[in-house]
């Protein structure tokens, strides 16, 4: 890090600027597999909030007594334990949920986004700020993987987090909550951040 | 204008008293509006807008037909998919901030394909979702006309059938039988080994999309694109040419099981495929063998979908497969430039 961001900084750069899905496009492999649903894609996001926080603050905590040579599988013990601890919670409070997440809570130990906050920042960085920058980062995951999961449950379906949105007329476009919506509507989404930072900037 | 139609043998010339000319005296030039161009220069009077008016005309008698034969309400899916095509490409062209003063006629083209293959009972606001989605996630995101992978009208068919499976495959008996629903020729073959009879399939006296049943009217708007050119022969021959050979292989091999190749040459939406969807300019390839190399993948894929996959029918899956390999095909069939050495 060059240059030193306030707290509020280093919280929001997640949220928009250096947003992990819509900017970064890390993490796509949960992001297209769960948002079938608006409340898939948001307790994959929970989940990782969960990993991503405690796992940086450990290994923040511990960034000066580990080797450097051996960091990469240390970082991967520290989340997985954590990873490991989410999905038996997740399995055992709210079993459909996990049921529909699949393999996907498992494979948030091999999640970029994870991995990279830990070499890129939380090795790096004093507790405080690792612990504000996982925030960010798993709160912006998390509000992008819940809009993304909102518009295909909304037109594939015909609700969002189960509510009834659309009239009864409504015929659901299947194809939304198929594997090809999850990418129409990722790239739409990707496509309309740029967008929006194009005019930022100009 | 003038410097457009000299011979290409003067190209030459022409360059070097190019270079000769100071700036201003090329300034001068533009300003009178001349055009400079490199050798070969060719006069022409074809162009996009043109060609996209000529399909459009040369499909008009299967549009026609199939008004005819699946009464009124087709016209107006069809006028749904033409108006949202056009509204689309309108907004999607403004958004890019591009000039619309030369409308090229491609979006009608692309409704009017878009309908065609749509089953005659196909809600009209489904129809037009589906030009939208043609036009915007078609072309336009690529960056319009010239530099889509796919097909629009066929991607847009696509999203329809991966959206609304079940009111794709409903299909509504032509106004002349005495029937409400029925099923295409070759739905009920696959699934109750039914043959239509060889006339009704070529005329059109058949259950099918809007736009596909007569294989004649096809096939006489197809060969008035070929005489003009617009289309390239190679594609429907070597496209329509495989489907009866590997087709064939298979009838002779089994034919209690696998129809005869003449069947899969009329059934379905081959002919309207091979004529006016697989020819289309921006998604074939440019080479003449790469041409073959196409047509021949066209109908390998089709015969496998027919034969062996869970459809009926596999016309828009083969084009659109196809398409994603032609920029890899026109890659390795470049053709060699002249005087280049072997290797």
């Amino acid at each position: 890090m060059a240059t030193k961001k306030s707290y509020a900084g280093e919280f929001l750069k997640g949220l928009w600027d250096e947003n992990p899905v819509l900017r970064m496009q890390l993490g796509l492999c949960p992001t297209l597999a769960v948002t079938n649903s608006a409340i898939n894609g948001f307790s994959m996001g929970l989940a990782v909030i969960f990993t991503l926080v405690m796992s940086s603050t450990i290994i923040s905590l511990a960034r000066n007594i580990i080797p450097k040579e051996v960091r990469i599988p240390t970082f991967i013990i520290v989340i997985a334990t954590f990873v490991t601890i989410a999905d038996k919670m997740l399995a055992a409070y709210f079993p459909d949920i996990s049921k529909a997440l699949g393999p996907f809570v498992p494979l948030i130990v091999v999640n970029c986004i994870i991995m990279g906050r830990q070499e890129a920042f939380a090795s790096k960085n004093p507790v405080g700020r690792a612990i504000i920058d996982a925030l960010g980062m798993s709160i912006g995951f998390t509000i992008t993987l819940t809009i993304l999961g909102s518009i295909r449950e909304l037109l594939g379906v015909g609700t969002i987090f189960a509510v009834q949105i659309m009239p009864s007329s409504f015929e659901p476009w299947m194809v939304m909550v198929l594997q090809p919506g999850a990418f129409l509507t990722l790239g739409l989404m990707i496509g309309v951040a740029n967008w929006i930072n194009a005019r930022r900037t100009k | 204008m003038e410097e457009n139609k000299q011979p290409v043998s003067e190209g030459k010339t022409t360059e070097k008293k190019e270079t000769k000319a100071t700036p201003a005296a090329k300034e001068k030039k533009s300003e009178k509006m001349f055009l400079l161009r490199s050798s070969p220069h060719m006069a022409t009077t074809d162009n996009v807008p043109r060609i996209m008016w000529t399909v459009i005309a040369a499909l008009m008698p299967a549009v026609v037909y199939g008004v005819y034969n699946f009464g009124f309400s087709v016209l107006l899916t069809i006028l749904w998919s033409v108006i949202a095509a056009v509204v689309t490409e309108i907004v999607t062209n403004k958004m890019r901030g591009r000039d619309m003063k030369n409308g090229d006629g491609s979006a009608v083209l692309t409704g009017l394909l878009l309908a065609m293959t749509l089953p005659p009972g196909f809600p009209k606001a489904y129809a037009a979702i589906g030009s939208v989605f043609a036009i915007a996630i078609g072309k336009q995101i690529f960056g319009g006309l010239g530099y889509n992978i796919f097909n629009p009208a066929l991607l847009g068919r696509a999203f329809l059938q991966a959206s609304f499976s079940v009111k794709m495959t409903t299909w509504t008996a032509p106004v002349s039988m005495d029937a409400i629903t029925t099923a295409t020729p070759l739905g009920s073959f696959k699934f109750e080994k039914v043959m239509t009879p060889y006339f009704d399939l070529f005329m059109g006296r058949i259950g099918g999309c809007i736009g596909e049943t007569s294989a004649l009217l096809i096939i006489i708007g197809g060969i008035y694109l070929l005489i003009k050119k617009y289309a390239d022969w190679r594609i429907p021959v070597s496209y329509l040419g495989t489907v009866f050979i590997l087709g064939g292989l298979f009838w002779l091999i089994n034919p209690e099981q696998y129809p005869d190749p003449v069947f899969h040459l009329f059934s379905g939406g081959l002919m309207l495929g091979a004529f006016f969807m697989a020819t289309d300019m921006v998604t074939s390839p440019v080479t003449p063998r790469g041409t073959w190399i196409y047509g021949v993948g066209l109908g390998i894929v089709l015969i496998v979908i027919r034969l062996f996959g869970g459809l009926p029918e596999g016309v828009m899956y083969s084009i659109l497969f196809m398409n994603a390999f032609v920029p890899l095909i026109n890659r390795y069939t470049r053709l060699k430039i002249f005087g280049e050495p072997k290797k």
